[in-house]
């Protein structure tokens, strides 16, 4: 920096470099249970830990803090896949999204959340979480996906994180803010033995010791870079940057095809949801450039994004979703959910720009690509119980395999992870550890805080996500993905040993542009392993354009063995619920075909 | 290799009328998701020290006197 910049910035009060210092420092601490991640599954997966075992050590760790961390922020507008008896059975829910994911399910979790989801339903409800009721007193359940009816608004939406954050003070759970987890730390028996993090405004270290670990990291949701340029405008929390898959895939953990990417219809610039599954059930739906319908179904699945990705190159294109032609007080009600709740600033965005849901249509776009099982299937593998591969590691939510599980698959799967995680840890004791693994560790994450000289994190992750957009956006071509192999390899060259880090707020950045380039590889070494086309555009494939159920009907799994990166093939359990012949491809039809 | 800093417009204002930070309060500092507020140690009041903002609201919802305004990043108004 140059001195008279330096010197002005201390005349306002500001120094980059004093402020956030780095200070040396290392404490241990042990628990039961540990789960990593406040957001949605990490809370409820701490709450039902202690529930189960209140005699048990429980610690949340959260990189943010509790208040206000992750997807839900600042609430959410509804449950997109909820299943309530009367409207749905599990068994119609599970034999969806079967039908949604080209068969590649294990049912098994699918059909335990469907199973569970309304009791999680009804526990939010006692926490003051309201849901739609009809007059008589029933949930006003809605329907927006291709077959039933599962989408439940939440009227007042923007209380859930608050909600939570109540009951996790109620049952006197140890919360640990502003801590970056950064490596799990494995026995040589292959089990849990704890994590090491970082604080991310002094760059001390913290050891936690414990007998199960339940990864509730979020998405990795800033991988791709959004078309605006601007590095944090993505559609998750910016803070979800794939922490999770890199540190499990570091631990050994296998994770399930992450070439099923997740690619969002999304209001273009402002990167949020529009959203159809509001705006759908009111009658406002996605539009071409001539106001009309294309597609049978918004629920958002990568058949349905095909479709608007073939739409967008037709000429067609732009997209919309229009709601002009509804009645104004029905505008209104939707306005109100959509500006109060999860994006609010979405009325700020829309003012700026003077678009009046009743006059024009909202132009939409295709979003940078990204993990997220919460909406397509990309994930750390794990069954019904949330177990992984790695014995006494968890994981639930937009992290965790189980296909399209949302907010409500967070909540109920954190809390299937929470239970199960409590008794093992129950009956086990604390996996022995080596401390050269801490100080190798602490030497990988500091590494850039010793040069005097340097790239900055920033631009590590800008390149590394600008790669990802060029070369990994589908469709695939595989000489495209082997290009970014190299370039992504150039840029890990730079990351471990010329970038530079002036503060813990920096470390922070640095360390998860190293979680974004981990998962740029794991998405384009997948995504080059299987080769067929699946899921629509989420796995489109130029070179293999056609569905190869011969093949590739079967899961990939990708992990790290003996320091390398690996895929192998993975059947697809039985189904506990058939799927008739007929019903297979109900997906693929969603272009709106032309009326006799 | 040498570095520059580079002039930003960032989206989130506070009013340092309304800011109650020398009184001890932190709250947007707090619930932040991305660890973008800081104090000033002059003025002692709450700015947006990181251009690294998703545009959530926090700390315009739970500002207890209503001095922080967040504004959609210029980059994609």
């Amino acid at each position: 920096m140059s001195r008279i910049l330096e010197q002005e910035e201390l005349k306002m009060g500001i120094n980059p470099t004093s402020m956030d210092g780095i200070v040396e420092g290392l404490s241990e601490v042990s628990c039961d249970v540990l789960v990593i991640g406040g957001g949605t599954a990490g809370p409820m997966a701490a709450l039902k830990a202690k529930q189960k075992n209140p005699d048990a050590t429980v610690i949340l760790l959260e990189k943010a803090n509790v208040k206000r961390s992750g997807a839900i922020s600042m609430g959410m507008d509804g449950l997109n896949n909820a299943v309530i008896p009367g409207y749905a059975t599990p068994e119609q829910y599970t034999k969806e999204i079967t039908i949604a994911n080209d068969g590649i399910v294990d049912q098994k979790p699918v059909l335990k959340y469907a199973e569970n989801c309304y009791s999680i339903i009804e526990e939010l409800d006692s926490f003051g979480i309201r849901f739609l009721k009809n007059e008589n007193g029933d949930y006003n359940v809605k329907k927006v996906h291709h077959i039933g009816t599962y989408v439940l608004p939440m009227p007042n939406g923007d209380t859930v994180k608050k909600a939570l954050y109540r009951q996790l003070r109620r049952a006197r759970l140890l919360i640990s803010n502003r801590y970056m987890a950064t490596r799990l730390l494995v026995g040589a028996d292959n089990r849990v033995a704890g994590v090491i993090a970082v604080n991310t405004r002094t760059a001390e270290f913290l050891v936690v010791r414990a007998k199960a670990v339940i990864l509730c990291m979020g998405a990795a949701g800033r991988l791709g870079l959004p078309t605006s340029g601007y590095m944090f405008g993505t559609y998750e929390n910016a803070a979800n940057s794939g922490d999770g898959y890199a540190m499990a895939y570091h631990a050994g953990a296998k994770l399930a095809n992450l070439e099923c990417f997740q690619i969002n219809p999304l209001i273009k610039d402002y990167n949020g949801p529009a959203c159809a599954y509001v705006a759908g059930p009111f009658g406002a739906y996605t539009a071409n450039n001539e106001g009309k319908r294309f597609i049978e179904c918004d629920y958002w699945s990568g058949q349905m994004m095909l479709e608007f990705f073939n739409e967008l190159q037709s000429g067609k294109g732009p997209v919309f979703l229009k709601l002009s032609h509804l009645h104004p007080d029905t505008v209104a009600e939707i306005e109100t959910t959509l500006h109060n709740v999860e994006r609010p600033t979405r009325g700020l965005f829309h003012e700026g720009r003077g678009t009046d849901y009743r006059k024009q249509m909202i132009e939409m776009h295709i979003s940078e690509i990204g993990f997220c099982s919460g909406h397509s299937a990309s994930g750390v593998y794990v069954d019904e119980f949330a177990r992984t591969t790695v014995q006494g590691l968890y994981a639930a939510g937009d992290m965790a395999s189980v296909p399209h599980n949302y907010m409500l698959g967070a909540f109920t799967n954190g809390a299937v992870a929470g239970t199960d995680a409590a008794s093992y840890a129950a009956e086990v004791d604390f996996a022995p550890f080596d401390m050269a693994d801490v100080a190798a560790e602490q030497q990988r994450v500091l590494a850039a805080t010793k040069r005097e000289d340097g790239i900055p994190p920033n631009q590590i992750e800008y390149k590394t996500r600008r790669l990802v957009n060029d070369y990994l956006q589908p469709p695939k071509v595989t000489r495209k993905y082997e290009l970014a192999q190299a370039r992504f390899a150039e840029v890990r060259d730079d990351l471990e040993n010329r970038m530079l880090v002036r503060n813990a707020h920096e470390l922070m950045r640095s360390l998860e542009a190293a979680s974004i380039l981990d998962c740029a590889d794991m998405a384009a070494f997948s995504s080059l392993y299987r080769q067929e086309s699946r899921w629509g555009l989420y796995h489109l494939r130029t070179d293999f354009p056609q569905k190869d159920n011969e093949n590739w009907f079967c899961h990939v799994l990708l992990s790290k063995q003996d320091g390398q990166m690996t895929c192998e093939k993975k059947p697809v359990q039985p189904y506990v619920v058939p799927i008739a012949d007929e019903e297979k491809d109900l997906y693929d039809k969603q272009r709106l075909r032309a009326s006799a | 290799m040498p570095l520059a800093s580079t002039f930003t417009t960032v989206p989130v204002v506070v009013d340092n009328e309304k800011c109650i930070a020398e009184k001890g309060c932190r709250v947007c500092i707090d619930v932040c998701p991305l660890d973008v507020l800081r104090i000033n140690e002059l003025s002692g009041k709450a700015y947006m020290a990181y251009d690294e903002c998703w545009y959530c609201m926090p700390c315009e919802a739970d500002c207890p006197t209503g001095a922080v305004k967040v504004n959609i990043p210029y980059l994609l108004r």
